[in-house]
């Protein structure tokens, strides 16, 4: 592996690196002085879109090109709204940033404010992060002081008015239109779209939902340029029109059965192998994967043999998983049951499911109910095929969803049962001798609560 | 008209008004106030709902609807003086987080969502707090947790902690 100097986390491990002496004496706002006093906002958008940066929320979204959906000539307001809602089970990189470089996602902010013309900026934030909700504050706090936010920043008569707004644990307010709703004080269910949120958003107004690391990333394409970026990473493949390559550097979460979890950063297109024994230490206990999770619980499982797939945005896609998504990668040791994994995730989903949309709202519920009834020792291999059923029909890609929760649901349930089948049924028959084969209706079994 | 308020201090509403600047309509205040008033609370009653709703020009029910979508708000009674969520998403439960919500509340004698008889510990699962780097973990009012085992977080759980903000 070539080696690589951090630069989205240079702050971390320097004692006061969240404050904002620490963070200019790095170089931070200088480039966002010069961006307002020489460059136009169309000149901000036009350089993230050369840059090749694709949203780090999950979806892998061109961020330049979501920017220029929004209106033109719009007489305002228009709205950022910062999405830090980071629940994807495995994920963490949004926090790291937000404890230990506030300035740095603040920064990136403004240059999007002023790239896309909004003059208020709300962070949500899920309540789970105390630490970075003080943080932030404090930093906001010394921003607006420096006149790096409010009215007229640094005599250019540009302004951004910047707020933080607090979630209450639920995972749906990560979807970008879940947010907005909640944002406007109502349960958080996911628009139907079109309208698109560039379109009609927060407030019914045009709206930008970024996530805190895009920021970071837009924040340091201004300060070391778009050649700079377009040099880490992987190029766009020329066989391929569609594809924007996966451009930068990217922080990767490690957890689970590693000997040193933790937020790495490095080149997009990393190998699972590569993060596993390069940055942490190999498995754990000197054990071997039995699967790996690529990039938080919604994108689904790969194999041992699977682990040199890169991660980069078409990477996971190759060999069966949803996609990159939050980047999170969590090792499963061979001494997990897939059955139990499964249970976990079936489990966290069936509790995130905002209750919506019916296939995701019944298929998560019933996921779950299957896969307890597979653990108490009921299980029927029957119930493979009815999972792999609900798996295959929940979800935007299906069409029978409103967002793609359900997709992050079916997921894990497709990924583990194809890939794993031999140990499900050998779960199945060996704790179910009498009842493994039996086809008939069972009763149902109880509700399961959900948001 | 000078609403007649029996739980909304006159302190709980400055903070609220204190933030109305910020959005362009006040049903958006709807969290904020929510979160204001739990913070002193522990608890977001009924009453408490319909004041809220009073000053933000909303119907109780407005109000209501949005609180109980999150599952966050307890509205019979208060939560202990310290609630702890204990991690259950992959990356703790692979390091014994449903474990650990176990004997939490076994040592405890209450079961999971419970709280102790002197009001002073709620014990609730929680999905992923984004500390995985840590697992398993607890967020403790405002405190995170780390690298518990069933000893040293039942340890922890026994100090004194500053409310949640």
């Amino acid at each position: 592996m070539q080696p690589f100097k951090p630069v989205l986390l240079e702050a971390v491990g320097v004692s006061d690196g969240y404050t904002l002496t620490s963070y200019k004496s790095r170089g931070g706002y200088a480039p966002l002085e010069t961006t307002l006093s020489e460059k136009q906002p169309a000149d901000v958008v036009e350089m993230v879109k050369a840059s090749g940066l694709r949203g780090r929320g999950g979806a892998g979204f061109s961020t330049g090109l979501k920017w220029t959906f929004l209106p033109k000539d719009h007489p305002g307001p228009i709205y950022l709204c910062i999405n830090a809602d980071e629940s994807e089970p495995g994920t963490f990189n949004n926090r790291i940033l937000m404890e230990d470089d506030p300035h740095q996602v603040i920064e990136g902010i403004i240059l999007s404010a002023y790239a896309t013309r909004a003059s208020t900026a709300y962070l949500y934030l899920r309540y789970e992060y105390p630490r970075s909700w003080h943080r932030l504050q404090a930093a906001i706090d010394e921003a607006y002081a420096a006149g790096y936010l409010g009215s007229n920043i640094r005599g250019s008569g540009f302004s951004l008015e910047l707020y933080l707004h607090r979630g209450a644990a639920a995972y749906i307010c990560g979807e970008e239109t879940g947010l907005i709703e909640s944002l406007e004080g109502k349960r958080a269910w996911p628009r139907i779209k079109p309208p698109f949120p560039a379109i009609e958003g927060l407030f019914r107004k045009p709206t930008v939902v970024n996530n805190i690391e895009t920021m970071a990333c837009v924040a340091q394409i201004a300060r070391r340029g778009v050649d700079w970026f377009k040099s880490i990473g992987v190029p766009a493949d020329p066989a391929n029109p569609r594809d924007p390559g996966s451009y930068g550097p990217k922080l990767y979460c490690l957890s689970g059965h590693v000997e040193k979890p933790g937020c790495y950063e490095a080149p997009l297109g990393i190998t699972a192998r590569e993060l596993i024994d390069h940055f942490g230490g190999g498995v754990w206990k000197g054990r071997r994967a039995k699967a790996v999770i690529p990039g938080g619980i919604s994108m689904g499982l790969m194999t041992e043999s699977e682990l040199d797939t890169p991660l980069d945005f078409a990477g996971p896609g190759k060999v069966g998983c949803l996609g990159l998504g939050t980047a999170a990668v969590v090792v499963i040791d061979e001494t997990v049951s897939i059955v139990d994994f499964l249970h976990n995730s079936c489990r966290f989903f069936a509790h995130e499911s905002c209750g919506q949309c019916t296939p995701c709202r019944e298929g998560t519920s019933w996921s779950l109910r299957l896969l307890e009834r597979i653990k108490a020792g009921r299980g029927r291999l029957k119930d493979l095929d009815i999972l792999l059923e609900i798996g295959s029909t929940m979800g935007m890609m299906p069409g029978s969803t409103i967002c793609g929760l359900a997709d992050g649901a079916a997921w894990p349930i497709k990924n583990a049962i194809k890939k794993f089948r031999g140990e499900f049924e050998d779960t199945i028959k060996r704790t179910n001798p009498s009842g493994w084969m039996v086809t008939d209706p069972v009763p149902a079994l109880p509700i399961v609560g959900a948001h | 008209m000078i609403a007649k308020r029996s739980v909304l201090t006159d302190e709980m509403v400055a903070k609220i008004e204190a933030l109305a600047p910020r959005y362009p309509n006040r049903q958006a205040l709807t969290l904020p106030a929510l979160h204001i008033v739990n913070a002193e609370l522990r608890h977001v009653p009924l009453e408490a709902v319909a004041e809220i709703a009073a000053i933000l020009g909303l119907a109780p029910a407005e109000v209501q609807d949005t609180l109980s979508f999150y599952q966050f708000f307890y509205q019979e009674k208060p939560h202990g003086t310290v609630r702890a969520f204990v991690c259950r998403s992959i990356s703790c439960a692979l390091r014994g987080g449903d474990q650990l919500l176990e004997h939490l509340c076994h040592a405890n004698d209450i079961r999971p969502y419970g709280t102790t008889a002197d009001g002073s510990l709620t014990i609730e699962p929680a999905e992923c707090l984004g500390a995985c780097d840590f697992a398993p973990c607890i967020l403790a009012n405002d405190d995170l947790l780390m690298n518990m085992t069933p000893d040293t977080a039942t340890a922890a759980l026994k100090q004194p902690r500053a409310k949640a903000t």
